[in-house]
């Protein structure tokens, strides 16, 4: 994670990528986030794009405006700037997305792809358990919505976020995605693959294993509800999501609330300092809980 | 005035220059597959160089003019009719109230532009009346055309008349040998060097798996190095922690089948990139057809913008061409 690791190199003569670390963490996250931030204020021109991604950052830019010599500059400067990833704090929100898990539609899905799976009997859900060393299924949904995640990429599709769980690396969940990939996901599924859980924003192809469907949009072209205002896309990097279980009922409640327009995340904005979280994640993830809920 | 789809052909849709800006949320750029083609079609018929217009993959479409108007189709070889009559291609003319244009079958190339006088007329959606089919935005109702549609087209005829027509020299050369000039990097140092060797020696053939996302290969097996994978990587060694892919980069999932993501890219993923497709050959992709014999070359950054400048003279020749 320290400059020292971080590779350069050009996509073509429109993009530079930059692989800050190879392997997944909260500080390498952080610092392509910091990294992205810094760059988009700076308004440099000719920089088309900047997609900051899980440990890594890419830019896309017209070699027209900016020569690829003096934005690889800008960049690294930018590295530089940006420094040691625990001092850092990120001014964002908690949102509180409700996830119907073992539902009736992921299980069906699931179900016609038998053939492309690891474990042909059960479902995805069942699966994950077993590879986490976790008891019962219900012992798997306890952790994967006992702690906040963090959104560390907005990508593949429209609007889709990567989360990653604010835990210790020994408590991550990890599971192995589809030996191929189906042809049809349902939307707003909850999917899990590698130490990443994504909401798919719409309907088709997907390699994660799925766990439940969320009845809150994340992606909404027509922007009906006020949450989508602003933009069509919900999710932006550095958003902290809290999972909470719930039942059928109140996935149909939650639904028709959408349907109605009525529907509001809860969700209230915090402050997150990765150096407060490093030194002790379960306490400060309560107070992040606590400024969800209000208190 | 309008255009009745009487036939839409295989995947004919809206598109414009495209949509950037938004590939950090996972909205690719969209828009022509093939940039020449598409902004030669637009000059062709008196329009800006942004107006939207049908691009049409393989099979054309049946289309009915309610009103006058001035049409040009470039691209790839594809006969083009006005009620059943031979027309031009490369070349503007006059079509009437109630005429019906068809096409014959595809000669070379993969991708037809039609451009009318006026543009198509659909709402703009972040800048762009492109379609993205896969987030179901932009274009006709986010999606690609289906018999029974009707599309309007834009009040602003410009300066559009017959008989302009592109001068050969200036029309693309399209081939089913293609070599697409690369530059490689990314991630290509997880590959041995047998399977360095392998990607740029292999002659590639494009399968039916070529649509605006991406275009798969066959042919050769790419080799990668042994080792422990980086955490949340994912187990097989052409995984990586996801990451943002490069337009025209070229991934090889598995190590068999090579992609090069195209103008509706997902915008990142697991998959290791090897090398990525320079700017100026982005167009000759968009115009393989399955079947296609590829090869990767090599070149630097300095080809690449040579090359980039070697494009962008050739457009303003274009423009001079259709002054």
């Amino acid at each position: 994670m320290s400059p020292l690791n971080s590779r350069y190199s050009w996509g073509g003569d429109e993009h530079l990528v930059v692989q800050l670390d190879e392997a997944m963490s909260l500080e390498v996250n952080f610092e392509a986030m910091a990294m992205a931030r810094l760059l988009q204020s700076q308004k440099l021109p000719g920089v088309i794009d900047v997609c900051p991604a899980n440990a890594s950052l890419m830019v896309r830019f017209d070699p027209d405006v900016i020569a690829p010599a003096a934005l690889e500059g800008a960049v690294r400067q930018v590295e530089r700037e940006v420094g040691d990833a625990p001092s850092l704090t990120l001014q964002t929100r908690i949102v509180e997305v409700p996830v119907w898990y073992d539902d009736p539609f992921t299980n069906e899905t699931g179900a016609r792809f038998r053939d492309r799976h690891q474990r042909p009997e059960g479902n995805d859900l069942e699966f994950a358990a077993i590879e986490n060393g976790l008891p019962s299924v219900q012992a798997f949904i306890d952790r994967h919505s006992g702690s906040p995640w963090i959104t560390s990429m907005v990508g593949f599709v429209a609007g889709l976020p990567f989360l990653f769980q604010m835990v210790p690396q020994e408590r991550q969940l990890e599971v192995p995605k589809y030996l191929r990939p189906r042809t049809d996901t349902p939307a707003l599924t909850v999917g899990y693959g590698g130490c990443f859980s994504c909401i798919y924003s719409v309907r088709g192809a997907g390699g994660y294993q799925m766990f439940g469907v969320t009845p809150v949009p994340i992606f909404d072209p027509a922007r009906k509800l006020p949450d989508f205002a602003d933009f069509m896309v919900f999710f932006r990097p550095g958003d902290i999501v809290k999972f909470r279980a719930i039942d059928g009922d109140e996935y149909e409640r939650v639904r028709q609330d959408v349907e109605a327009g009525a529907f509001r995340y809860r969700q209230s904005p915090v402050s997150f300092s990765l150096h407060d979280f490093l030194a002790g994640p379960d306490a400060y993830n309560a107070t992040l809980l606590e400024a969800l809920h209000g208190h | 005035m309008a255009i009745e789809i009487l036939n839409p052909g295989l995947a004919s849709s809206i598109q414009d220059r495209g949509r950037p800006g938004y590939y950090e949320v996972g909205i690719p750029p969209s828009g022509a597959v093939d940039l020449y083609s598409a902004l030669a079609a637009n000059l062709l018929v008196g329009n800006d160089d942004g107006a939207a217009l049908i691009e049409a993959a393989y099979m054309g479409p049946e289309l009915r003019f309610t009103a006058p108007a001035v049409v040009a189709v470039t691209g790839a070889g594809m006969p083009v009719k006005v009620n059943g009559r031979s027309a031009p291609q490369w070349e503007s003319f006059d079509i009437g109230a109630g005429d019906v244009l068809s096409f014959g079958f595809l000669e070379h190339g993969a991708r037809i532009y039609i451009a009318v006088s006026g543009g198509i007329d659909v709402p703009l959606v972040l800048g762009s009346r492109s379609t993205y089919a896969l987030g179901a935005f932009g274009g006709f109702d986010g999606r690609t055309l289906k018999a029974g549609d009707v599309l309007a087209t834009g009040t602003d005829t410009g300066s559009g008349r017959p008989g302009r027509a592109v001068p050969e020299h200036l029309r693309p050369e399209l081939s089913r040998e293609l070599e697409l000039r690369v530059m490689l990097g990314l991630y290509d140092y997880r590959l041995t060097p047998a399977g360095l060797t392998a990607l740029l020696d292999t002659t590639w053939t494009l399968t039916p798996v070529a649509d605006r996302v991406g275009f798969r290969y066959s042919g050769g097996t790419l080799e990668w190095k042994e080792r422990v994978q980086p955490f949340g990587a994912g187990s097989d060694p052409s995984n990586i922690v996801d990451a943002g892919y490069p337009l025209g980069s070229i991934q090889v999932p598995g190590g068999v089948e090579p992609i090069i993501l195209h103008r509706d890219a997902v915008s990142g993923g697991g998959y290791a990139m090897v090398a990525t497709v320079i700017s100026a050959d982005l167009d000759a992709v968009g115009q393989s057809a399955p079947g296609s014999r590829t090869r990767f070359c090599p070149v630097s950054m300095e080809q690449a913008l040579q090359a980039r400048a070697e494009t962008a003279a050739r457009v303003r020749q274009l423009r001079t061409a259709l002054s």
